[in-house]
């Protein structure tokens, strides 16, 4: 099966610096399907999802790899035409629901103005789609809190207007940022089953980032692990659960606290552990630099 | 410092205790703001020694109970005892005795260290204000305590990692031997690994000085780890305050047990998901 979603061997550097933050990474992301980035800050989890938006900041420079949408390089497109492509096509779940609305607007026309400005929609058919969507995230009276402002809203609502904001054009793409991280456990519950169950309605293929690995067990079918830059292991995810592979996933698994475990034994991320995937790293760099310096 | 011959005997003693604030965002433009009741009755006795876990959801009242435990906040209603002293509504004046034996570790360390001084100058301030001898001595102690090299002390907030910044955090307060620290949501910035770190040398000082230890954490798994007892608080009240191995094992209250079943597990076949 051909995958909708292919990044290969994306690198990304600092402009200037130099300084590698993304270090040849390949993801397959397959129609409808979800796939966890998991890692610790600073492993370029959000990054990748940016890359893929078009969205980077404009201090990190993409120096090589591709990203095919549905077959198409999106590095290799006229940003023109790349922003339209991804406007249609792809969507973002962002991590805080209170920077990401205006808490000047109202709700509504943060939902229906990308229908209408970009998609071209009536307004009188965006704004009866955003209503059924807010439904569909289970809010009741839709049209009441499409009159509200945010700061009017729990943050559990907010989340959830941003989920149906985010399906609204029937995107094909989701790029998850830590969709849950703000929220407390048992909101977060909650809007973790409204995701699956809007993107398993929807057949979205999506990137779920997060640094939880407890989420990404709820969520995933596939993951990858990252490193600094690095995917150090990529599996599906109840063969990653079963069996991690890698010494830093293990560490990883090790050192997350699980209620259920009496003793709460916790075991940090070892030294000789991340030695190990530093080695990695420094050889992947020592490659790819004789690589940059060759014809 | 260890103070083995008073362990258990209460430390804080908590009755019915009331806390209300102004509500500015229902102020009228010309009047007093109405009050919202933050904390609703809680009664409990913290014991010398104790880890206490007080867990809750955002707006459930732990930060504001930790702020009173320290008397950041004025009560308004109910007392406080502190090692037998009524504390609840004692003036600053009279309150600054104590402060040195109540200290404080907070959430983000990056913005409760000065970014201005070094690591040094931000663990001996506390103690010069509260009249230390030895400062010098004392601040090197203190970075031994938390396993950070002594030329650390050179160093500028900035230079150091964040689980590095929260042992700084931690020194700080462990510095003037206090009997009490409420430590609000520390690892919740943290990731994973650095959390393990932290929470493994919270535990370790807490044995070594005989510390009594209020740990404010939204999250269970690392409560387990880490305390002897816990506070589960909801909407301004105390819904369960056991012993933390009853209380994971049976918990009584149904909002506990609602926290329990909401924790993503790293196990794809965790049941109720």
């Amino acid at each position: 099966m051909s995958a909708y979603l292919e990044i290969r061997n994306l690198s990304a550097v600092v402009r200037g610096t130099g300084e590698r933050l993304l270090r040849g990474v390949s993801i397959a992301l397959e129609a409808g399907h979800v796939t966890g980035l998991v890692g610790e800050s600073g492993a370029g989890k959000s990054m990748i999802g940016k890359a893929v938006l078009g969205i980077l900041p404009t201090a990190v420079e993409v120096v090589e790899g591709e990203i095919l949408l549905d077959g198409q390089d999106l590095l290799r497109m006229p940003p023109d035409r790349r922003r339209r492509l991804i406007g249609a096509t792809a969507a973002l779940i962002p991590q805080d629901p209170l920077t990401a609305l205006n808490p000047s607007h109202r709700v509504g026309p943060q939902i229906t103005d990308r229908l209408v400005d970009i998609l071209g929609w009536s307004r009188a058919d965006a704004e009866a789609r955003a209503q059924a969507l807010l439904d569909e995230v289970h809010i009741a009276e839709p049209a009441r809190v499409m009159k509200s402002y945010p700061h009017e809203l729990s943050g559990g609502m907010r989340q959830r207007i941003l989920i149906a904001a985010a399906f609204a054009a029937e995107p094909r793409l989701i790029v998850a940022d830590e969709p849950t991280t703000a929220l407390d456990v048992t909101v977060q519950k909650q809007i973790l089953r409204l995701i699956a169950e809007m993107q398993a309605r929807h057949g979205t293929a999506m990137l779920f980032v997060t640094h939880d690995l407890g989420v990404v067990s709820k969520i995933c079918q596939d993951l990858a692990v990252l490193y600094a830059g690095k995917v150090v292991e990529q599996a599906a995810m109840r063969d990653f659960f079963r069996a991690p592979a890698h010494p830093y996933s293990r560490a990883l698994l090790a050192a997350t606290p699980q209620y259920t475990d009496p003793t709460g034994s916790l075991r940090p991320v070892e030294r000789d552990v991340l030695d190990t995937v530093e080695a990695e790293i420094a050889a992947d760099d020592r490659e790819w630099r004789n690589g940059q310096a060759g014809p | 410092m260890a103070r083995p011959d008073r362990k258990g005997t209460p430390l804080y003693e908590v009755d019915n205790l009331h806390l209300s604030l102004p509500d500015m965002t229902a102020k009228p433009l010309i009047g007093a703001a109405p009050r919202i009741e933050i904390l609703r009755g809680l009664s409990f006795t913290v014991p010398r020694g104790a880890v206490m876990g007080i867990v809750g959801g955002s707006g459930s009242g732990k930060s504001t109970l930790g702020r009173a435990l320290l008397r950041l906040l004025e009560p308004t209603g109910g007392n406080i005892r502190f090692d037998g002293h009524d504390i609840t509504h004692l003036p600053e004046t009279r309150l600054r005795g104590l402060r040195h034996r109540v200290q404080m570790i907070f959430q983000d360390p990056m913005s409760s260290l000065n970014p201005r001084r070094r690591v040094g100058g931000i663990i001996a301030g506390p103690l010069r204000r509260h009249g230390f001898d030895r400062v010098e001595a004392r601040v090197a102690e203190a970075l031994d305590h938390v396993g950070l090299p002594r030329d650390f002390a050179r160093r500028f907030p900035h230079e150091l990692s964040g689980g590095q910044r929260q042992r700084v955090g931690i020194a700080r307060a462990i510095a003037l031997s206090p009997d009490f620290i409420l430590a609000d949501e520390i690892v919740s910035g943290l990731d994973v690994s650095s959390q393990a770190q932290v929470l493994n040398l919270l535990e370790r000082l807490v044995g070594e000085l005989g510390v009594t230890l209020a740990f404010i954490s939204h999250d269970l798994s690392v409560i387990r780890r880490l305390c002897s007892h816990v506070i589960v608080m909801h909407r301004g009240e105390i819904v369960e305050n056991a012993p933390t191995a009853q209380l994971f094992e049976a918990p009584q209250a149904a909002y506990t047990r609602a926290l329990l079943d909401a924790i993503p597990l790293p196990d794809p076949d965790q049941p109720g998901w």
